[in-house]
């Protein structure tokens, strides 16, 4: 039996609120943690097969043109090589998030420096990676390849669709006693999950079964089939532990097709893993930005206008682009607005999701361009932001669900001592040490996506979950365990969480912050759905039951569960949708950021000294993954303020810096023992949990905490980031001069 | 080629490819799939075992290398019913989300603990003619060839703490 729910309305009941079993809401261990800390927890390349092949992909180094001509013979004469694919089935680049079909396919025609082109196959893996190499390649080159957003021949789009203007903002821009209007400047980043990309694919007859990295899986089962012309029935991916996604694993790669391919051409299974260059080069990249910020304050800094205008890039044929100015429309007052999106067709690595898409680094332009307000119209940064919230969407005209932006800016005010920040740039030093503080706003939007969720509560009176939702360091097994646990009064020794395969039921996936809400709610859903069925057994009422510890107690009867399933087990099914409470009703999560940096008076060099993130996502269903969570995306902005960058070689557009080497994420000693704080928030709006997304709100604006800190430690104000020392230091020159 | 290790205690004869890097030996051809790769350049530390007592990276290094040596792999720290007191900070702390850097964390730490106990002095060392402390600048710098992408290095710090902590008391 299916439980279901349309959110069409806000919810009445805090179903979790009515139960006794405690396990909610509690900063609970990870049920796989011994799994992963002993290193058993198996990732799709710990699948490997006895007799399995391995494969290696071969690139393109063309950015635009066709492969005319591969040296077969030469590489199938090697030691221990099996095959060579060059299927027409194969990948150009990964599908993009949700697409449920396959990406555009056919390796020859070349869109872009690094894309796959073909597999060589061999038994050994160090034979496979030869023969790759020694692979030799003809190539036709399109040398008019456009590479760069800011060629002037550049084809640049402009969706009618992603435009909106209202009021007069040029006007109000001449009349504003306070305004800013500057170009910010994000470049390229990588979700770098620690886990390449990586299938093992097996055949038996006609259907497939896939070991995979992945974080989407009825969207990439789907995705899968249609690029190999079988149906969705004929595939089974199983992704029970990723390693790390950030949007790099939403849609099915080209590493999965090519194993696929290669193991239904040599009978065995083929286990292809991607190198660390090739997922900087042919797996979604975030495309840099060129945002134009335009805000107009009368007198007392409330804002009377907002303009931001961004231009992104993408593959030709791309649907997807980066969604900058998300959050710009709700996040402050102002009547007078422009929003701008312009895309620019470029022959480079595939734009898609990274972790928070839009506002990731939209809302860090747009948090270092209030900074320049505050500082422009002597107002304090946090004062400035409290007084421009706005009472309701000022886009939309709709209220908002919850709303706990003024509480995350004064509590984190109150803990950092920002009342200890010293307004004029440059007025604390220490020894060759300028200090500074800084702080942002967090916002993110919330959404939920159709889910399913099997609960089962099995005779011995223990609950299993079963979806095809996955983990991926999200804490997925642990919230969804919980939810089950307290719904069905178990303890959580007592519930066992299932994912990672597409035989148990379509769940949402993880992506956009939205994994832990809706698929929790599905698993809520079905153990409803079990209650109902347990209180027919009873001969009672909903209400009249309470389950805990294993036990049902109606009236004055505590009864055993085992002993009411008399052998027999209970299946509930759940199933959410999402409905006109996304229009009804503005839904977003908020939070603040505050910095403390220390920038080197001689050297330029930025270390981070302090950090506190508060956070309001509704209910919090384990405080300790959640913080985990904060903490994650908090150092995503470590790295964008301050190291991370990818750099397109002008004349081809390939990526210079693609490895960890060159590729600077944010190490241990660049990240202090940051501070997160988590209101306590219901959002009855949201779903049944009344918990919003909480895995992408702690990246939204914390760069600009930091780049706002180096201005108030040195009078430098860096626009394009990330800020590295090289810009710092002429500015530090100056000063000094 | 023939290759003799001694891989958690166990003799093991591996004849592989000579290109063949430890950490894939002990993956594709021990079995040992607790050890990642992350990079295969060093750059990571997701491979990070303990050879004849010192921690390094695995993809750095060949198998035909290391005939004689002594290697412990995750596997040989502790298994899931037997973790060591690190493996158990690690998760009491959540010092990891996907788990995936975590055996390298983890065995990197294990060595760590071993070299400031010798009084290996780091870059964060103020003087490095006294013993260096245990403090998270120490501990940070130490842990800082291993990435985290998921970032927990905060909790990292706070569980390799508590588990230094317990071994100077005792």
């Amino acid at each position: 039996m299916t439980s279901h729910i349309k959110m069409d309305e806000r919810v009445e009941r805090d179903r979790l609120a009515e139960m006794v079993q405690a396990v909610i809401g509690k900063p609970l261990d990870r049920p796989e943690g011994a799994l992963k800390v002993s290193g058993a927890a198996p990732y799709a390349m710990d699948r490997l097969p006895a007799n399995a092949c391995h494969g290696v992909l071969v690139r393109a180094t063309v950015s635009n043109g066709t492969l005319r001509d591969m040296d077969v013979d030469a590489v199938q004469a090697l030691p221990g090589i099996r095959a060579i694919i060059a299927d027409d089935r194969l990948l150009r680049n990964p599908a993009q998030g949700m697409a449920g079909e396959a990406p555009i396919q056919g390796p020859k025609d070349i869109a872009y420096f690094g894309q796959p082109i073909a597999l060589v196959v061999a038994e050994t893996f160090e034979q496979a990676r030869h023969g790759a190499q020694a692979l030799k390649l003809r190539f036709e080159a399109d040398g008019t390849a456009i590479v760069a957003p800011d060629d002037p021949k550049a084809d640049i789009e402009t969706p009618e669709d992603e435009q909106d203007s209202t009021g007069d903002l040029d006007a109000a821009m001449q009349t504003a006693r306070h305004t800013v209007d500057a170009h910010y400047t994000t470049p390229g980043h990588v979700s770098a999950a620690m886990e390449p990309h990586a299938s093992i694919a097996e055949w038996n007859g006609d259907r497939l079964t896939l070991y995979g990295s992945y974080q989407m899986l009825r969207f990439n089962r789907a995705e899968l089939a249609d690029a190999l012309g079988i149906e969705e029935k004929q595939v089974r991916i199983l992704a029970p532990y990723v390693g790390g996604g950030f949007g790099s694993k939403l849609g099915i790669g080209p590493e999965a097709v090519a194993a696929a391919l290669a193991a239904k051409a040599l009978g065995v299974p083929v286990a292809v893993a991607m190198s660390r260059q090739q997922v900087f080069e042919s797996v979604m990249r975030r495309s840099e930005t060129d945002q134009h910020i335009r805000l107009a304050a009368d007198e007392q800094g409330r804002l009377i206008g907002i303009g931001h205008e961004a231009l992104v890039s993408n593959l030709p044929g791309e649907e997807f682009s980066e969604p900058v100015t998300q959050a710009t429309p709700f996040l402050y007052q102002g009547d007078h607005r422009v929003i701008g999106h312009r895309i620019a067709r470029v022959h480079r690595t595939c734009a898609g999701s990274v972790r928070a898409p839009g506002e990731a680094v939209g809302l860090t332009a747009l948090e270092i361009a209030l900074d320049e307000l505050a500082a422009a119209s002597g107002i304090d940064p946090v004062k400035l932001r409290l007084i421009n919230i706005p009472q309701k969407d000022p886009s939309q005209d709709i209220p908002f669900s919850s709303h706990m932006l003024a509480e995350a800016l004064e509590e984190g005010a109150k803990r950092f001592d920002w009342d200890r920040r010293r307004s004029e740039p440059g007025a604390v030093r220490d020894g060759e040490w300028l200090i500074g503080m800084g702080m942002a706003s967090a916002a993110r939007v919330n959404m939920l996506i159709e889910s399913k969720a099997r609960v089962t509560l099995n005779a011995n009176g223990t609950g299993t979950v079963e979806t095809d939702m996955t983990d991926i360091g999200t804490g997925t097994y642990t919230v969804l365990s919980q939810i089950a646990g307290e719904m069905l009064g178990l303890p959580m020794d007592s519930v066992e969480t299932l994912l990672g395969d597409t035989a148990y039921p379509p769940a949402s996936g993880s992506g956009g912050s939205f994994g832990a809400a809706s698929n929790g709610t599905a698993v809520l859903l079905a153990c409803e759905e079990i209650r109902q069925q347990l209180c027919e057994r009873l001969d009672c009422d909903m209400q009249g039951l309470t389950l805990k510890d294993g036990h049902a107690i109606v009236g004055n009867r505590r009864i055993a569960l085992p002993e009411i399933l008399d052998g027999s087990r209970l299946v509930g099914e759940g199933h959410v949708e999402p409905g006109k409470a996304e229009e009804t009703v503005r839904q977003a999560t908020y939070g603040s950021y505050f910095a403390e940096v220390a920038v080197n008076a001689i050297t330029g060099e930025t270390r981070l000294r302090r950090m506190l993130g508060v956070f309001a996502a509704g209910r919090i269903l384990n405080p300790k993954t959640a913080r985990s969570q904060c903490l994650g995306g908090m150092t995503f902005g470590i790295g964008m303020a301050l190291t991370e960058e990818l750099i397109h070689d002008p004349r081809d557009g390939h990526i210079v810096n693609r490895d960890f080497a060159e590729y600077h994420l944010p190490v241990n000693a660049d990240v202090p023992q940051i501070d997160v704080v988590l209101l306590d928030e219901r959002d009855a709006w949201a779903n049944p949990l009344q918990a919003k997304g909480i895995g992408e709100l702690g990246i939204c604006g914390a760069a600009a905490s930091i780049v706002n800190a180096i201005y108030n430690a040195t009078g430098i104000r860096i626009r394009d980031l990330p800020a590295t020392l090289d810009k710092i230091i002429d500015g530090l020159q100056s000063r000094t001069d | 080629m023939n290759t003799d290790l001694m891989v958690n205690g166990q003799a093991q004869r591996l004849d592989a490819d000579p290109r063949t890097t430890l950490l894939d030996a002990l993956r594709n051809y021990l079995h040992l799939m607790g050890t990642k790769k992350g990079c295969d350049h060093g750059q990571c530390g997701a491979c990070t075992v303990l050879v004849n007592g010192r921690r390094i990276n695995s993809c750095l290094t060949l198998a035909c290398m290391h005939d004689g040596d002594e290697i412990v792999t995750i596997e040989g720290i502790g298994g899931p019913d037997d973790l060591s007191a690190l493996q158990q900070a690690f998760i009491a702390h959540d010092g990891f989300q996907c788990g995936y850097c975590t055996p390298g964390q983890i065995c990197s730490a294990t060595a760590m603990l071993d070299e400031i106990a010798a009084g290996w002095a780091s870059h964060a060392t103020k003087n490095v003619a006294s013993l260096p402390g245990l403090t998270v600048e120490e501990i940070s710098e130490r842990m800082s060839g291993n990435l985290c992408r998921c970032s927990a290095y905060p909790n990292i710090i706070d569980a390799i703490l508590e588990v230094a902590a317990g071994k100077e008391q005792s």
